[in-house]
C-alpha cells in the first residue's frame, strides 16, 4: 500500500514538473522577401496572445522558402508567386500540400519623378521588359533609351513579372526578360536606382511606393483606363498587376500550425496584413 | 625533430588539407552539372535562365565582366600602389611613412559592403553624369571602387619587395654618382620588379574574388557586356545573389557551384603563377 502511494506522489510531482515547463513549440517560417515583413509583424502579434507558440520568420526569397519547405526545414513556406509544377510535384511527394491565400499584393510600376510618361498598358510594359520598345520616345517619353530594371532571378517578384507581363499571362511562353535588364540584388537597390535615373523603369511592392519615385498607371489594355495602384483598386480588382501571397504547408494542418493559420486569416490577423500596405482577403 | 617544429608543420599541412578538401567539395558539388550539362555552350553562350522550363545557365557573359572589371582594376590601381610603395620605402620620412602605412592598413580592414554603399552613392552617380550613361552602376564603377580596394595589398607587398633590396645596391649607386631619383627607378624599382610582379598578381586574386561590392555597383547585366561601361553582372556576384535561393540539388544549385569551381580555378591559376614569381625570385 505504502509502495502504491509513494509511486502516485512520485509520478504526479514528475506531472507538475513537466507541467511546469514552459513548452515551447516552435514554428519555422520563412520564404518571400516581399511577406518577410509582413510575416515578422503577424508572428509578433500572434505570439502576443499565444505565448506557447514561437513563430520564427526569416526571408531569402520565395525559391529559398520552397525549397526549405520541400527539404522539411520549415513548417511554412511564404511565397509571393504559385509554386512550380516540378516544386509542386516534390512537395506533395511529402505529404498534403496546403495552399493558403493570406493577402494580396500590388506591383507598382515607377519611373523617375521627371518622366512625363504617365501610363503604360499591360502589352507596352512587356515590349519594354522584352527589349521591343527600346527608347522612351516611343511611349510618349523624352528621346531616351529605356533602363529596364528588375528583382534577381531567385525573387518571387521577378517570376510572377515574368509570367504576367514579359510572357504575358503565359502567351508568350517563351518570352523572357531581355538580356540587358539589370537585375537588383534588392529592392532597396531598385528603388534607389529608379530615384536617381531619369530613364530607368522598374516593379516595386506597393509598400515600398515613395514619393521620390513617380508610380505609373496600368491599363489592362488599350481600351480599359489606367488604374493606379493601391489598396482600394486591388480589392477593387480594377489594378490589373496584383498577385496572391501564399503560404505553403506540407502535412497535416493540426496544432501550434493550425493555431497560427487560423490566426492569420482572422479579423485580427488581415488588420495586420493591412497595417503592411498589403491588401487583406475581404 | 622537436613537437614545436612537427606542430607547425603539421598546421601548414592541415591548411593544405582544408584547402584541397574545399576543392573536392566544389569538384563533387558541381560534378553532376558538368556530367549532364556542360557542353561548349556553358562557356561560349550568355543566356543564364535559372527558373526558366528547361532552365538554361551559360556564364561567358560572367566571366567577361569579371576580367573586364579586374583588367580596370589593376590598370587604374597599379600605378597609384606602386608609386605609393616608392614613396613609402623611399622618399617620404620614416615617421610620415609610418602614418601613412598605417592609414592604408585601415583601408584594408574596411569590410567591402562599405565600399559598394559608397560607390552607390558616389561613384555611380558620378560616373554617369561624367560619361553621360543611362545608368552608372556599370563595370566602370565596379572596376574603379575596386582599384582602391585593393590599394592595400598593391602597396603593402610592393614596399615589402623595394625594403628588401639590400641597401648595398643603393649606396653602390651612389658612390658611382647616381642621384637619388636616378638610384630609385635604376636600380631599386628594377631589383624588386619580381616582388611587385607578386603583389601585382595577389591584387588580381583580391580583385576577382570580390564579391559585395561588384554585387551592389556592377549592375546585374546578365548579357555579356560589350564595354566596359555597360552594367555587367561578374561571377561572384551571380553566386552571391542565387546560391541561397536555389533549392538544393537542383540543376541551378550545380550549376551555381560549377561557376565557383571556374572562380576557384581562375583564381587558384592567378596565385600560382604570383607564388612561382615569388620562388623564382628567391632562386636568383
Amino acid at each position: 500500500m505504502k509502495k502504491i502511494v509513494m509511486l502516485v506522489l512520485v509520478t504526479a510531482l514528475a506531472l507538475v514538473a513537466i507541467g511546469c515547463q514552459p513548452q515551447k513549440t516552435t514554428l519555422d517560417v520563412t520564404g518571400s522577401d516581399t511577406m518577410v515583413n509582413l510575416g515578422a509583424a503577424l508572428a509578433e502579434e500572434f505570439m502576443k496572445t499565444n505565448r506557447n507558440i514561437e513563430v520564427a520568420v526569416s526571408g531569402g526569397g520565395s525559391g529559398a522558402g520552397v525549397a526549405a519547405l520541400i527539404e522539411g526545414r520549415t513548417n511554412i513556406a511564404q511565397s509571393s508567386r504559385d509554386l512550380r509544377p516540378e516544386e509542386r510535384a516534390r512537395a506533395a511527394a511529402r505529404g498534403t500540400l496546403h495552399e493558403i491565400i493570406v493577402g494580396w499584393d500590388g506591383l507598382a510600376v515607377a519611373v523617375h519623378p521627371s518622366n512625363p510618361v504617365n501610363e503604360l498598358t499591360l502589352a507596352q510594359l512587356g515590349q519594354i521588359y522584352r527589349g521591343e520598345v527600346r527608347n522612351w520616345k516611343e511611349l510618349g517619353g523624352n528621346d531616351a533609351p529605356i533602363v529596364i530594371l528588375s528583382r534577381d532571378t531567385t525573387s518571387g517578384t521577378f517570376v510572377f513579372f515574368r509570367e504576367f507581363v514579359v510572357q504575358e499571362r503565359g502567351q508568350k511562353r517563351d518570352a523572357e526578360y531581355h538580356p540587358d535588364t539589370m537585375m537588383m540584388p534588392s529592392t532597396e537597390a531598385l528603388y534607389q536606382e529608379i530615384a536617381r535615373n531619369p530613364n530607368a523603369i522598374g516593379y516595386v511592392g506597393l509598400g515600398f511606393l515613395r514619393p521620390t519615385i513617380k508610380t505609373v498607371g496600368i491599363k489592362a489594355d488599350d481600351a480599359s483606363a489606367a488604374v493606379l495602384p493601391s489598396v482600394e483598386s486591388v480589392l477593387a480588382k480594377t489594378y490589373p498587376l496584383a498577385r496572391p501571397l501564399y503560404f505553403f504547408v506540407v502535412g497535416e494542418l493540426t496544432g501550434a500550425l493550425k493555431t497560427y493559420v487560423d490566426f492569420v486569416l482572422s479579423d485580427k490577423g488581415q488588420q495586420v496584413v493591412r497595417s503592411l500596405e498589403f491588401v487583406p482577403i475581404r | 625533430m622537436p613537437y614545436q617544429q612537427k606542430l607547425v608543420t603539421m598546421a601548414g599541412y592541415t591548411v593544405l588539407l582544408i584547402t584541397a578538401l574545399i576543392f573536392a567539395f566544389l569538384v563533387q558539388q558541381s560534378w553532376p552539372f558538368i556530367v549532364e550539362h556542360v557542353s561548349l555552350e556553358f562557356f561560349t553562350g550568355d543566356r543564364w535562365l535559372p527558373v526558366s522550363l528547361p532552365p538554361v545557365f551559360q556564364i561567358r557573359g560572367f566571366l567577361v565582366s569579371s576580367a573586364m572589371i579586374t583588367a580596370l582594376a589593376i590598370v587604374v590601381g597599379v600605378p597609384f600602389g606602386v608609386l605609393a610603395a616608392v614613396s613609402l620605402a623611399e622618399l617620404l620620412p620614416h615617421g610620415i611613412s609610418v602614418v601613412f602605412r598605417s592609414i592604408f592598413e585601415v583601408t584594408a580592414g574596411i569590410p567591402s559592403v562599405v565600399f559598394g554603399f559608397l560607390g552607390l552613392k558616389l561613384v555611380a552617380p558620378a560616373v554617369a553624369d561624367f560619361f553621360n550613361l543611362p545608368t552608372g552602376l556599370t563595370g566602370f564603377s565596379a572596376g574603379i571602387v575596386l582599384s582602391v580596394m585593393i590599394l592595400p595589398t598593391l602597396i603593402s607587398l610592393s614596399e615589402e619587395a623595394l625594403r628588401n633590396v639590400p641597401r648595398e645596391y643603393a649606396e653602390a649607386s651612389y658612390a658611382l654618382g647616381a642621384s637619388r631619383w636616378q638610384t630609385i627607378w635604376r636600380v631599386v624599382v628594377p631589383t624588386a620588379r619580381g616582388g611587385i610582379a607578386a603583389a601585382v598578381l595577389l591584387g588580381i586574386g583580391r580583385a576577382i574574388g570580390e564579391t559585395m561590392t561588384v554585387l551592389m555597383i556592377a549592375g546585374g547585366r546578365l548579357a555579356t557586356p560589350g564595354s566596359i561601361f555597360d552594367p555587367m553582372r561578374p561571377i561572384t556576384a551571380l553566386i552571391a545573389s542565387e546560391v541561397n535561393n536555389a533549392a538544393r540539388f537542383s540543376v541551378q544549385y550545380h550549376a551555381l557551384f560549377t561557376a565557383g569551381l571556374m572562380l576557384f580555378l581562375i583564381t587558384l591559376a592567378v596565385n600560382a603563377v604570383a607564388a612561382s614569381v615569388i620562388v623564382g625570385k628567391k632562386g636568383r
